[in-house]
């Protein structure tokens, strides 16, 4: 037996990477799990670093990221990368969960539980991480989100203050934020152990959707060459932006110090919280908005059991296509909402699109499963007859 | 006269012809089912457009709401994804910056070493951190002394705090320089149009104590009088001191020091979107490679005759 089956340390590797089975006909839509396997890395590396130099304190916290892109070297391709690599981490999983939702992956219940679970601890960490260069966007951010645990009845003040370790986004919240920023991305990446571990109990999905092993072939070398190649395409986009755009995602607002005093005009999350900060503003009831806006993720949950067609994935479903890329516009509408000042008609466009995204998970969702049955095999049925 | 008649109703003969098969072709279309999808797509696509349209007119009216200008993109030499800053621009600009601004605005993220090698040669700007007196201590007796200024000393700043900085300015804050063009929307261009927008009210608008009409300036009024003047310093290398050239140089300098990395990072991305491309077209040939007998092999359904 080759070493690499026989090696108790290689073996759960080559079951990972090498001899898994995987369906030859996974499209380009499948790079997107490497991909963030490489963004973690990424993440994890450059974010090491980059505490090497960073001071977790309120007078020092502005100053050391100064330090980290005037001094530092090469710091400010740490700092860059790392800053950079987080919207390219949900850019990532916005097409992973994209990718997961037309073809019906959910269907793998504990891969793709774990995988909420995932998303949900990357954009604590995402929100974590924004909080400590201290700037403005930072500090309001955290002031804004952190106050959102007000809503929770009768303890909210005390869990708020429990947070922030005082009465306000202070020195104890920023040295808070910043162990767990360091502590969450080494449980994510046991999660992701998980996730994989779950994952190959049944192997891949396919863009066909099919159940048993029609065609599968080794990972190594079809897989590992085409995730390399994914690799490389993703540097190269996101190196353009590093290299010669890097701020093309923030804020000016960040590039000044934090000021309890002042309060931004514009508050806004970055681009990759918008949509749920959209559906936080468009309820009007602040405990309302901050359920709706939680329940936005929490409802893929749900989607296992909103699934009730007998297909699995989207490609032999038209009405159910529909929806979904109708759901893909309505999602970059929330975004850009969430962008916008709160005044007409943004309010209400904010309004309807934010009601639309529960009426395709509640609504569209099982309806669409059911005509869609009655479409595809009902009438076959009754011919066979 | 006759040839050019029999011309015209030669291609009106073949534009029939034209029309006729196309009309043939869509009757075909829609026996297949086709020409139905086709234009659903099309009003689908038609209704998407229309709305991302009717979206990114109704964005503008939200700025015209703020009752803002908005500054002009300028043409700096450095706007190129490849290009590098002006160095001559930035020498001239720390002479007005250190001539100018530094009388009411800090930078205290920079250091005089961080020009070294940017702007000036070592020797030189040994001498410029010479000119200034840094504060130092405490001394052997336990007391502060004022020493001429090292490579390694941050810029000097004007006022000891911000509350010595408001009641010197009428209760305003100027702010800290260091990363001015990378702290407000519009970046050095709107620095530029700060500098050089200021204005008489217009008619409607008043004047009022202490603060200067600037368009550019979110609420007009803004509390920094007009700092650049024709002639108001002398550059070094002889370049006529205009308010515009000012302005562009001090532009260029603000820009350096917000992102002293600017030229190193353009230059690494050179390096770095070479390799990389090379790297993506050989990667894809590997992975086209190793995948040309899947690709290209044969699957052929023979339906069981027992089903």
């Amino acid at each position: 037996m080759p070493l690499r089956k026989e090696n108790p340390l290689l073996s759960p590797v080559n079951g990972l990477l090498v001899d898994l089975p995987s369906p030859s006909n996974i499209s380009y839509l499948w790079n997107f799990g490497s991909l963030l396997g490489l963004c973690l890395a990424m993440q994890i590396v450059t974010g090491c670093f980059l505490s090497m130099h960073y001071c977790a304190e309120v007078g020092l916290a502005f100053a050391s990221v100064g330090h980290i892109m005037r001094d530092v070297n090469y710091g400010f391709l740490l700092r860059y990368f790392h800053a950079n690599g987080a919207s390219l981490f949900f850019l990532c999983l916005y097409f992973h969960i994209g990718r997961s939702l037309y073809y019906g992956g959910y269907l793998k219940g504990p891969v793709w539980r774990v995988g909420i679970v995932i998303f949900l601890l990357t954009m604590a960490t995402a929100f974590l991480g924004y909080v400590l260069p201290w700037g403005q966007m930072s500090f309001w951010g955290a002031t804004v989100i952190t106050n959102l645990l007000s809503a929770i009845p009768y303890v909210g003040t005390d869990v708020v203050q429990w947070v922030w370790g005082g009465f306000s986004v202070s020195g104890a919240t920023l040295t808070r934020f910043f162990s767990l920023h360091f502590l969450f991305p080494f449980i994510l990446a046991i999660l992701v152990v998980v996730h994989l571990i779950f994952l190959h109990i049944e192997g891949s999905n396919s863009p066909v959707g099919s159940k048993t092993p029609v065609d599968d072939v080794v990972f190594h070398v079809y897989y590992t060459s085409k995730d390399w190649y994914g690799i490389v395409v993703t540097l190269m986009l996101l190196s353009i932006v590093v290299y010669l755009m890097p701020n093309l995602l923030g804020d000016p607002e960040n590039f000044i110090q934090a000021n309890s005093l002042v309060t931004p005009v514009h508050i806004q999350p970055e681009w990759y919280f918008l949509f749920a900060y959209a559906i936080l503003r468009s309820i009007p009831n602040k405990f309302g908005g901050v359920v709706s806006m939680f329940l936005s993720i929490l409802i893929l949950f749900f989607f296992p059991l909103l699934h009730r067609s007998w297909l699995r994935g989207l490609p032999f479903r038209p009405f159910g296509r529909m929806a979904f890329w109708s759901f893909v516009v309505n999602f970059v509408l929330l975004t850009w909402i969430g962008s916008l000042v709160v005044e007409e008609p943004f309010i209400i466009i904010g309004q309807l699109v934010a009601l639309y995204y529960f009426f395709y998970f509640l609504i569209l969702i099982p309806l669409l499963g059911e005509v869609e049955n009655n479409l595809l095999f009902k009438q076959r049925k009754k011919c066979d007859l | 006269m006759a040839y050019r008649f029999n011309r015209l109703r030669d291609i009106s003969n073949r534009l029939q012809d034209v029309v006729k098969m196309q009309s043939r072709l869509a009757a075909t279309a829609t026996e297949d089912g086709m020409k139905s999808n086709r234009s659903l797509w099309f009003a689908l696509g038609t209704l998407a457009a229309g709305g991302l349209a009717t979206g990114y007119l109704l964005q503008p009216n939200v700025k015209a709401a703020d009752l803002e200008l908005h500054p002009p993109h300028f043409p700096w030499v450095h706007k190129g994804p490849f290009s590098s800053l002006d160095h001559a621009a930035i020498r001239r600009g720390y002479e007005v910056y250190r001539q100018v601004c530094a009388a009411c605005h800090s930078m205290d993220q920079l250091a005089y070493r961080h020009l070294v090698n940017v702007a000036y040669t070592e020797d030189e700007m040994k001498a410029i951190a010479a000119d200034a007196q840094i504060e130092d201590g405490p001394d052997d007796d336990g007391n502060m002394f004022s020493r001429p200024g090292k490579l390694s000393d941050h810029f000097p700043k004007p006022y000891p705090n911000e509350q010595a900085a408001r009641a010197a300015n009428a209760g305003a804050y100027p702010p800290d320089l260091s990363l001015i063009t990378s702290a407000r929307h519009g970046g050095e261009d709107y620095v530029f149009s700060i500098l050089t927008g200021y204005e008489d009210p217009p008619g409607g608008c008043t004047e009022k104590e202490d603060l200067y009409f600037n368009p550019y300036f979110p609420g007009q009024y803004i509390a920094m009088a007009p700092a650049l003047y024709n002639d108001v310093m002398e550059y070094s290398d002889g370049t006529p001191a205009t308010i515009s050239q000012m302005a562009k140089d001090v532009c260029t300098f603000l820009k350096w020091a917000a992102e002293p990395e600017h030229d190193d990072r353009k230059r690494m991305g050179m390096k770095a979107l070479t390799l990389l491309g090379m790297l993506t077209f050989a990667s894809y040939y590997y992975k086209r490679h190793k995948w040309s007998v899947l690709k290209s092999r044969k699957i052929v359904y023979r339906p069981s005759p027992h089903s």
